[in-house]
């Protein structure tokens, strides 16, 4: 008799419910997440949870929110058919969700928006944020110089090298960059140096932080600011289709593109969602950034979550071209959907993610973000795999200006 | 009985503060750390705050980062720092609680970490980034071994998160000085003695101050109101100071330093 081979239920037909709705109150999914910080600050993460989950609720702060958005973001950002990529790829379509568009450049001031109406809401005078490629801090200084408050900015030595050009643009938007020399002078350090100020200004300061990591309540807030590009997404993708995508692509460095790009899909069993992280120059330890698919899972900034850690719980030096994904840990709930196989994730070299910002910027005339340029360097291996019946959404989380520099210098140009 | 608990009483009997001094295990090596450990209780201290060095320590100020920072470049590691422990145990009884963060308590496993530190012989930790609300495992596993997890209170706690730390912290109770990270400070807080007076109101459990406490006059005012007197930064400044140094004369040196502050906290 012939045996037949009995597939294993796949774990994602398996989620319930209420997976969508985690964390949990003490901010876990699963066996991530949590509270690991100083009780100096556990008194201004439960303030910040409270007014946060008051103004979620509260028509008037959504109108306001919404209201900034669309007037001063320029939201929705554009679903565009990539008609050349998909030719040369393809296989599937794909379709690049335009989140470089917004003002600042990125999809990072959807969460700097949401953050400083709940700080100006909070009554706090004062921001103090992180920043790896800038992205971030451009998009928080902004938020400051337009709601008219001070702003601080904590960026590793190293990122404000590679970085200059934001280094600058804070600036002129009347924000201090504070620049970090402790550690690798990444941002990690940036992460642990505005924790430290926290510690000491949080009666007064609230701090944006820029991704879905940290401690409860930020990966559970900053993801819900940033589900907006899912949500676009899905209407726009219906009204273009009519169905649902088969695959989203973004890349993951903390996760929080990936996350607002996933996360309105997560009971849409059907669509696959794939995160890319930073393979950097190879798999050996110190050479990469893959945190999900090499690391193993520790506590770093307040959460539990895969890290890049030794056996001490040490952090590990890591490696990525791109400053925005030069990071050590990742958000809690890409563990989660990790863990429940609800996403996969891979990597890509920084090979492939320079190749791929080139191709992208001759084939569609669009210079992406390098942090990007890994989702569709990850797309352009695996398009060809698939059937033109197929269709693929690549969060295009920026623009790719703020690397032109760092490109140039790895291609052997002198600006 | 925990050494901690014994050594309370001890004090409480003869109404002196403790006084209690922070080092990082490892900084400049662990020879100097044991070295050390025993010179402080020559000196009169009466439990060793021992941190081990963390990557990334987010409650700590630039001193105490880069005393880890040193310890950790020459690959320091916890198993090294725990067989320390174990061999000073062939010649101290001094109470020893560990700093340190729960990234390394957590890697391991809790279970293990703590059966791995009571046989070294350590007493006690303090876990800095492991708010109440996260520690009921470390708690059960610790309170089966009549092993102490010391909380933390800051400036900042709330009146109900008093109540809910007062009642778990086993051994004394760490109360954070300053809203701010670990460091120097030319002053203390005008509001720490009204604090530590209130605190006193709900809890018998003894109340050590932390945080800033840098000068043996700080430590007197402190020693005044509180069980216990704890400093760091200015013991491993000078700990810094001397790190080129042969060990008996850096020993020497910071040990005459942890005196004048335990003269200081005794009044």
């Amino acid at each position: 008799m012939r045996s037949t081979v009995v597939k294993p239920k796949l774990l994602q037909n398996l989620i319930m419910p209420e997976e969508i709705n985690l964390p949990d109150t003490m901010g876990h999914f699963g066996r991530f997440g949590g509270k690991f910080v100083p009780e100096t600050i556990m008194p201004a993460l439960e303030e910040l949870e409270k007014a946060y989950l008051e103004a979620r609720n509260d028509p008037a702060f959504q109108a306001e929110l919404d209201y900034y958005l669309k007037e001063y973001v320029g939201r929705p950002s554009v679903l565009y058919y990539a008609e050349r990529l998909t030719k040369k790829f393809g296989g599937a379509k794909i379709y690049l969700k335009r989140e470089d568009l917004n003002h600042t450049g990125a999809h990072k001031i959807n969460n700097t928006i949401g953050q400083i109406l709940l700080a100006k809401r909070m009554g706090k005078k004062r921001i103090i944020a992180e920043t790896g490629a800038g992205q971030h801090g451009v998009a928080t200084a902004t938020a400051a110089a337009m709601f008219g408050i001070e702003c601080d900015v904590y960026m590793g030595e190293e990122d404000m090298r590679r970085q200059a050009l934001n280094v600058f643009r804070m600036k002129l938007l009347g924000t201090r960059v504070i620049p970090v020399t402790s550690g690798s002078k990444t941002l990690k350090d940036a992460t642990n140096e505005a924790f430290r100020d926290w510690m000491a200004s949080v009666r007064y300061t609230h701090y944006i932080l820029g991704s879905v990591v940290g401690p409860h309540p930020y990966p559970m807030m900053v993801r819900n600011f940033q589900t907006v590009i899912g949500k676009e997404v899905k209407s726009q993708i219906m009204e273009k289709e009519n169905r649902l995508p088969d695959y989203l692509i973004a890349c993951v460095g903390g996760g929080s593109n990936s996350m607002g790009l996933f996360h309105p899909f997560i009971e849409d069993r059907e669509v696959r969602m794939i995160g890319v992280e930073a393979g950097g120059l190879g798999p050996e330890i110190g050479q990469h950034a893959s945190t999900l698919t090499s690391g193993k899972i520790g506590v770093l900034h307040g959460s539990a979550s895969y890290v890049l850690q030794d056996d001490d719980g040490q952090t590990l030096p890591v490696h990525s071209i791109s400053a925005g994904l030069d990071y050590p840990g990742v958000g809690p709930e890409h563990s989660y959907l990790k863990d429940i196989g609800r996403a996969e994730y891979v990597s890509i070299t920084d090979v492939e993610a320079v190749n791929a910002f080139q191709e992208c910027a001759r084939l569609e005339g669009i210079i992406p973000a390098l942090e990007a340029s890994h989702a569709i360097a990850y797309t352009m291996k695996f398009a060809p795999t698939l059937s033109s019946d197929k269709l693929i959404v690549i969060c295009l989380s920026g623009s790719g200006d703020k690397d032109s520099f760092e490109v140039a210098k790895k291609l052997g140009y002198t600006i | 009985m925990n050494r901690i608990d014994k050594k309370f009483q001890e004090l409480k009997n003869k109404k002196k503060p403790a006084f209690i001094p922070f080092i990082t295990a490892g900084d400049p090596d662990l020879q100097t750390t044991k070295a050390l450990i025993l010179e402080f209780e020559k000196r009169g201290a009466d439990i060793i705050e021992l941190g081990i060095p963390f990557s990334d320590p987010i409650a700590d100020g630039p001193i105490i980062q880069a005393s880890y920072y040193r310890a950790l470049v020459k690959g320091m590691k916890v198993a090294q720092i725990l067989d320390m422990v174990a061999k000073l145990r062939n010649e101290s009884e001094i109470p020893i609680v560990s700093m340190v963060s729960y990234s390394t308590v957590f890697k391991g496993g809790c279970q293990a970490f703590i059966e791995k530190a009571c046989k070294a012989g350590l007493d006690g930790l303090t876990i800095p980034d492991l708010p109440v609300e996260e520690n009921n495992e470390i708690f059960q596993v610790a309170k089966e071994k009549d092993f102490k997890i010391v909380c933390f209170i800051a400036p900042t706690t709330t009146d109900q998160r008093k109540i809910l730390i007062t009642q778990k912290s086993q051994g004394f109770l760490y109360y954070i000085s300053v809203v701010g990270i670990t460091g120097v400070r030319d002053k203390i807080p005008e509001d720490v003695l009204q604090n530590i007076k209130s605190l006193k109101q709900i809890t018998d459990t003894p109340i050590s101050v932390g945080f800033g406490v840098s000068t043996p006059d700080h430590a007197k005012m402190i020693g005044k109101a509180a069980d216990g007197v704890i400093v760091g930064s200015a013991i491993i400044r000078e700990v810094e100071k001397y790190t080129n140094e042969p060990l008996e004369k850096l020993v020497e040196k910071v040990g005459a330093f942890v005196g004048e502050l335990v003269l200081g906290a005794k009044g």
